[in-house]
């Protein structure tokens, strides 16, 4: 299997365990992926918020690389980024105006054909799901984890077309083929405050803190994510909520592909644990210390 | 409380019209049945909720709609958008009124969100990727805010979170594209 690989400014950034996770975890299923070499940011959350042209025509300026590297298909982990690339598919798709005015924008064609695909969908399909126990090497189960979608790889379902918006399962079933036990709880797709990271911090750390909550509630020992800004709002507001509330929540917070490579047998170091603002040494004492 | 008596005439569908035009969304499909607020989960901090807003709109109360905090204070989690029962894209109505008031050069009520917007796009420009601690630097330059999660900050400094200095990787091809939108967005 050989995909386009779009990281993302996050991914080489403040998200970099996800990167170096993600392609670990791809390594050890035989995925290959091809980096896009002249990938540009997608606009993220702030440039629809300024210019619909603008949203539209980055995410498209990208996937017009695809046919120059021969690639069909492009697989995102960041679930911004993701959200407006299929977003922006979508809205040329469905307006001609538009899609005329993207193209003059880019000065290249649209490329409205090209499939863009989130890490968890290649994961849980057949047969690489069923491939996953056979490279199982560590027992997880006895860490419960709580999957965190976030908002946007689910929402608009129509538009992502990537699990249903109210109660996924996708990372769950990923991450139960890894023997990982997830809880069932009511927060997996309500927001953690998303952009607001900088900008209005006290939403951020309110909402993040209901999250983490919630998780707890169900029992969970770690929250499970995949999406670098819903990592870093539950990962480095920590001590803030400690602040606002009273009591430090101390909850590790995981991106799925780490979990995916701790049961492969990878090491920490390589899965980037040590990057976290939270400790994640917690979970270490469900599951016993690494080799 | 007293409350301003509304006068609809021809003129009050004018918002409605340009939130079409410019965003693409019909929101006179709304019959405010509040879903939107019910699931919003920043409703807790809006002047009006979502459905408010857009009801506002609806009845072309245009000073009503600008002074609102709530576009502002939209986290674009796409809740509204996915369970609105007639499909009305509220989450891109918000973003349209936010694109007239920046093009208008209005003034929003929560300052620090327009500016977070405007470092981002910025950055953008100038990188072609987004160049992390740069952007913070732009935001904090805005704001005045120097002070605010710097402990933060610090820590994931020393985690070696961010790159120093910007790479500058497709910051040409991002321009160009830039100048051909302002080009195409001209009035």
């Amino acid at each position: 299997m050989k995909y386009g690989y779009y990281p993302g400014c996050s991914l080489h950034s403040t998200g970099q365990e996800f990167d170096k996770s993600f392609k670990a975890v791809c390594h050890k299923l035989g995925v290959e992926l091809v980096e896009l070499e002249k990938w540009v940011c997608c606009g993220a959350s702030a440039v629809h918020n300024l210019s619909q042209l603008m949203a539209i025509a980055l995410p498209m300026a990208n996937l017009a690389l695809l046919p120059e590297m021969e690639l069909e298909e492009v697989v995102i982990p960041c679930a911004s980024c993701f959200s407006r690339f299929k977003i922006a598919q979508h809205s040329v798709k469905t307006d001609k105006k538009l899609k005329r005015k993207v193209v003059e924008a880019i000065h290249r064609d649209c490329n409205d054909e090209a499939k863009v695909i989130h890490p968890l969908t290649i994961f849980s399909q057949k047969p690489l799901i069923s491939q996953i126990p056979t490279h199982v090497e560590r027992n997880l189960s006895g860490l419960k984890v709580a999957c965190y979608y976030g908002c946007l790889l689910t929402r608009p379902p129509k538009i992502t077309e990537f699990d249903v918006a109210e109660y996924p399962m996708t990372m769950d079933n990923v991450l139960r083929a890894t023997g990982v036990t997830t809880v069932d709880w009511p927060y997996k797709t309500v927001c953690c405050g998303a952009s607001f990271a900088l900008s209005k911090p006290d939403i951020v750390v309110n909402l993040s803190h209901n999250v983490i909550q919630e998780a707890k509630l169900a029992g969970a020992d770690a929250i499970s994510v995949a999406c670098p800004l819903c990592h870093a709002n539950l990962d480095t507001r920590q001590d803030d909520m400690a602040k606002k509330y009273g009591t430090h929540p101390h909850l590790p917070i995981l991106y799925f592909t780490q979990l995916m490579g701790l049961s492969f047998g990878i090491s920490p170091a390589e899965l980037y644990l040590h990057k976290h603002l939270t400790d994640v040494e917690k979970i270490f004492e469900k599951v016993g210390q690494p080799a | 409380m007293t409350e301003a008596a509304i006068n609809l005439d021809e003129s009050s569908l004018k918002l409605t019209d340009l939130v079409s035009a410019v965003g693409g969304v019909d929101v006179s499909y709304c019959y405010q049945c509040g879903k939107c607020a019910t699931g919003c989960p920043v409703a807790y901090e809006m002047d009006l909720v979502p459905t408010q807003l857009i009801h506002a709109i609806q009845l072309g109360v245009t000073d009503l709609v600008y002074k609102s905090k709530t576009m502002w204070l939209c986290a674009g989690c796409l809740t509204c958008t996915t369970r609105c029962p007639q499909e009305i894209d509220i989450a891109e109505a918000l973003s349209t009124i936010k694109i007239l008031m920046a093009r208008e050069g209005g003034t929003p009520q929560v300052p620090d969100v327009l500016k977070f917007n405007r470092s981002f796009v910025q950055n953008l420009n100038w990188f072609g990727r987004i160049y992390e601690l740069g952007m913070v630097g732009m935001l904090k330059l805005r704001t005045g805010k120097f002070a605010q999660d710097m402990a933060m900050g610090m820590k994931m400094l020393k985690k070696d979170k961010f790159h120093l200095l910007p790479r500058i990787r497709g910051g040409s091809a991002v321009h160009q594209i830039f100048k051909r939108v302002k080009k195409q967005e001209k009035p």
